[in-house]
């Protein structure tokens, strides 16, 4: 009898987890706003990673003009300065350069932490239920409780006007909305089959959340993280504008309360105030674009 | 055999799906008789919800009618303006959803959502709709006092009986229920079936029920439609699809469901192989690649064939049925293909 | 004679099983409802080694909550479950983990069962991850159960996502992850009842073929009795949380005794032309899990009815080869 020769087993290849966990985010490129967001994000990015090689000046020093004067309140493109200075003589175009950089820390530290302590604890609430997930609801609505900015405001002053105790107000207040959300989705995929065939299987209960849960909520997560972010960039705006804000480092809130304190719109300077209120409007709303696409891409049907 | 109520001719209904279209019903013909239950018989996907559907013009946004005639007292429902179509639906032919609960509002009680249908589409007044809903609910056998529940409060069987008040409003002639009894229990379903029949008999109404199975087929209907992959299989008289199924698909159907009135040392056999795929439908007859008795020539388009009168059958082999018939009561018939 | 095992016969010990459940609250409680559903209430019954026993109910009658109860996925709220003789309320922790790949569940739901975003190849590792089955042996036992439910050319399956499946192949698949860690007791809860009825046959032969081969023992739950006559040799009717008859599947189909089971056997659908189309012995309405009657469960819906029934509740009594609660007995 002739040899048939088996027809070799192809192994397939196994995406990459890189490919994979891409795949997972589930980033929302089919939506044009989504990409208009995620593209502005690249610029802003940029600018902030750059941010040395882009600036012209120290964005704190006080400048002069050869004429060894103050370079206080010059016109863009005055002695070279591009967006013109302040009413201290400092550079407007780097200030606005540098602000891209703690935006971003602001708003990505901030997306990060509402992100993941709002996943974790509405995992928690949501898969274990009964009496854990009763504390932490409580405590949900006790967070809810809190006037956002007040709060903020309050804390900062209290531990000292600095960008990471705003971001450590924040995190302590809006988890609650995204474990809130996903605590709910947690609810239903607890009763799906496949959670239950995983019990069955053997698979301890921290395997089955990171296995069979935790992906699936993971665009919700970023959703609330991508929230997070304008509302992170805001709130330091705000907070610096009423003057709670850290004094050392650079920010469009800063800026804006500068200008506002100088009087910049009595002196017609709209090239010191305009700039980063363009750009907290384009990063925020960038936020929110991106946001769109992801709730697209979850509740496809309200597309309609 | 005197005029039909309801004769489909040619009926192709398509769906499209990105770029391609999927042919769910693609050339489907039959004939409802008035005064009659017509089981409508098929696996998911064969296209007999989407026949159901047509035939009221309700269908998904994605879907058209593409060809055929759907012919009702005269008219071709196929063609007819949307107005003139949207004052027939419920008055003349009246659709029972298979999922009553969705069809039910659930924050409205149901006199309200009974009453709007009377006063709305039949033109009642307050106390005619009241009077004819209590009359409603008594034919259908629920106490009038229920009237003012919410759907909630209601059982499953019982919302499929309220689901067939609502269709039952406006007196219409013609019901099409989309397996009303699937998602319920045995006795539910046996109660629900005899009053189904009963309502049938006493309002001499036509009833067209699509099931997968044939079972309630058995129990309720006098005809049947056989559907696979779109096209009308079988169909003639209850007894003769049953008794003697003439097309190998009825004959695999048959095979494959439990009797309790049967041996109990008998095997069920399955029908090995999915329906193919209707964007992209096998050539000559659809059951060919799941067939035990295919041949060659059944890679050509297989004719419809009347084994008897009133008995068409969509099949190449369909003059030898008869011997095809003991063939397929064997299991071993089935299983040298799979 | 020769006892070669020295097991038990008995591997399934039920003794006066309950789940109540707390519902509702307080709101419910002022209007004078019922706060406690008794899914499972006092259920007793003994499953011998390689049997097949058929749970047979309407939705509501506790079979699916009594699967669970088998299965160690809902506590008892009294009574016992012995497993092998263990308590199942005392299996924890590594015990629990050797229980779980002793007994098994066959999912009623394959479109549900699986995670879509799994492959059948990681679906399947799941359970032999899990019983500490080196990497190295995983691929050959995934391929060999998937041999064992029949799904032609195994490999072929192994990078497939669920939904490139049919119905019939995934619920090939969950029989496949069932049986993987070669399990002595199997739950099959309705395993077909979201089949087309073409591919139903099929999956019900597998699970007798692979029941006999491995020796298993099942319960088979459902409410459709042509579907158990044709997997299990004996059937449990239950009612509202609580056993009507239990005895030999053919003795029940044809002659049921319980006032319930008649019921029961008339409403299955058959598929012949010529059948009875006589009234159901049972009155309307459906079975309140919140509000059962007093004494016998069934007596609002029971033709034969009468005052002892409202004011007793019927024990199992043997008639035959069977047990029956009912008062007639």
């Amino acid at each position: 009898m002739p040899e048939i020769a088996a027809p070799a087993i192809i192994k397939p290849r196994r995406p990459n987890i890189l490919a994979r966990m891409f795949r997972t985010l589930r980033l929302p490129v089919n939506d044009p706003f989504a990409v208009a967001g995620l593209l502005i994000y690249l610029v802003f990015i940029a600018t902030a990673v750059f941010a040395d090689q882009i600036t012209t000046h120290d964005p704190t020093e006080i400048l002069y003009t050869p004429s060894y004067d103050l370079a206080a309140d010059l016109r863009p493109g005055q002695d070279g300065f591009i967006m013109g200075t302040t009413s201290l003589g400092r550079d407007i175009f780097s200030q606005l350069v540098y602000g891209s950089r703690s935006a971003l820390l602001i708003g990505v530290t901030a997306a990060f932490m509402v992100a993941l302590i709002g996943s974790i604890i509405g995992l928690v609430a949501g898969y274990f239920g009964r009496l854990v997930d009763a504390v932490l609801m409580r405590l949900a609505d006790i967070a809810f409780g809190i006037p956002f900015l007040p709060f903020v405001i309050v804390l900062a002053a209290f531990l000292q006007p600095s960008i990471w105790n705003v971001v450590i107000a924040m995190a302590l207040v809006l988890w609650r909305d995204t474990a809130r959300v996903i605590r709910s989705q947690v609810l239903t995929l607890r009763t799906r089959g496949y959670v239950e065939a995983a019990r069955v299987a053997g698979s301890s209960d921290f395997k089955i959340i990171v296995r069979h849960i935790a992906p699936n909520i993971l665009p919700l997560s970023f959703l609330y993280g991508s929230i997070a972010i304008g509302w992170a960039i805001l709130t330091e705006a705000s907070i610096s504008f009423l003057g709670f804000g850290d004094p050392d480092s650079i920010s469009w809130g800063y800026m804006l309360q500068d200008a506002f304190a100088s009087q910049a719109l009595a002196k017609q300077a709209y090239y010191w105030f305009v700039p980063p209120g363009i750009c907290i409007i384009l990063v925020v709303s960038a936020g929110f674009f991106i946001t769109r696409g992801y709730e697209n891409i979850l509740f496809p049907k309200l597309n309609r | 055999m005197t005029e039909p109520l309801l004769s489909v001719r040619d009926l192709r209904v398509s769906y499209q799906v990105g770029r391609s279209f999927v042919h769910a019903v693609d050339g489907a013909s039959f004939d409802i008789p008035k005064g009659s239950i017509t089981g409508l018989v098929g696996e998911s996907g064969c296209g007999k919800t989407t026949v159901a559907r047509a035939l009221t013009r309700v269908i998904a946004d994605n879907a058209a009618i593409t060809g055929g005639e759907i012919l009702f007292e005269g008219r071709d429902l196929a063609k007819l303006p949307e107005r003139e179509m949207n004052a027939l639906r419920w008055r003349d032919i009246a659709f029972v959803p298979q999922s009553a609960m969705n069809s039910l509002d659930p924050v409205y009680t149901v006199e309200y959502q009974l009453g709007e249908v009377l006063r709305r589409r039949g033109g009642m007044d307050r106390r005619q709709a009241r009077k004819r809903s209590e009359e409603l609910f008594e034919m259908v056998g629920i106490d009038a006092n229920r009237l003012n529940d919410y759907p909630h409060q209601f059982s499953g069987g019982m919302r499929q009986r309220v689901a067939i008040a609502l269709a039952l409003a406006l007196n219409p002639k013609l019901i099409i229920a989309d397996e009303p009894v699937t998602a319920l229990d045995v006795i539910v379903q046996r109660q629900i079936l005899d009053q189904l029949k009963e309502l049938q008999v006493r309002l001499g109404l036509s009833v067209i029920l699509v099931t997968h199975d044939i079972s309630v087929v058995a129990y309720i209907c006098d005809r049947t439609v056989v559907m696979y992959a779109g096209k009308v299989a079988e169909s003639g008289t209850m007894q003769a699809a049953l008794t003697a199924p003439s097309h190998p698909y009825t004959m695999g159907l048959r095979n494959a469901f439990p009797d309790l009135q049967g041996a109990a040392s008998g095997v069920l056999t399955p029908i090995e192989g999915a329906p193919p795929n209707l964007a992209n439908p096998p050539a000559g007859c659809r059951f060919k690649p799941r067939c035990p008795f295919a041949l060659d020539v059944c890679g050509s388009e297989p004719p419809v064939v009347d084994v008897a009168p009133d008995h068409p059958v969509l099949c190449h082999r369909a003059r030898e049925s008869a011997a095809l018939r003991i063939e397929a009561a064997k299991t071993e018939t089935w299983m040298a293909r799979a | 004679m020769n006892i070669v095992t020295k097991k038990p016969e008995v591997l399934v010990s039920v003794h006066e099983a309950r789940l109540h459940y707390q519902v509702g609250g307080a709101f419910a409680a002022m209007r004078g409802k019922s706060t406690v559903v008794k899914a499972v209430d006092g259920v007793t019954f003994d499953i011998r080694r390689g049997e097949s026993v058929g749970l047979l109910g309407e939705s509501g009658c506790g079979k699916t909550s009594m699967g669970r109860l088998l299965l160690k996925l809902e506590d008892t709220t009294g009574g016992s479950i012995h497993f092998d003789g263990e308590e199942l309320g005392e299996v924890r922790r590594h015990r629990l983990k050797k229980f779980r790949s002793r007994a098994q569940l066959i999912f009623q739901n394959p479109f549900d069962a699986i995670n879509p975003r799994f492959t059948i190849r990681a679906t399947l590792s799941e359970p032999l991850e899990n019983a500490g089955i080196p990497r190295s042996e995983r691929e050959d036992r995934i391929i060999k159960a998937l041999e064992l439910v029949r799904l032609p050319e195994p490999e072929q399956f192994l990078d497939r996502y669920p939904h490139q499946l049919s119905g019939g192949q995934l619920q090939r698949v969950v029989m496949a992850r069932a049986l993987i860690l070669q399990p002595e007791f199997v739950v099959a809860d309705e395993p077909v009842s979201m089949l087309d009825v073409s591919v139903r046959a099929g999956v019900l032969n597998v699970f007798r073929d692979v029941r006999d081969r491995l020796g298993l023992t099942a319960i088979y739950i459902s409410h459709d009795l042509a579907l158990v006559r044709y997997v299990c040799e004996r059937t449990i009717v239950m009612y509202l949380g609580r056993i009507m008859e239990d005895g030999p599947t053919e003795d029940i189909v044809h002659e049921p005794l319980h006032p319930y089971t008649k019921a029961l056997v008339a409403a299955v659908p058959v598929p012949n032309p010529d059948q009875s189309h006589d009234p159901l012995p049972i009155g309307r309405g459906a079975p309140d899990p919140r509000n059962p009657p007093s004494g016998c469960v069934f007596r609002d819906r029971c033709p034969s009815a009468h005052a002892r029934c409202a004011s007793e509740v019927p024990q199992p009594r043997p008639v035959g080869s069977r047990l029956v609660a009912c008062h007639l007995f």
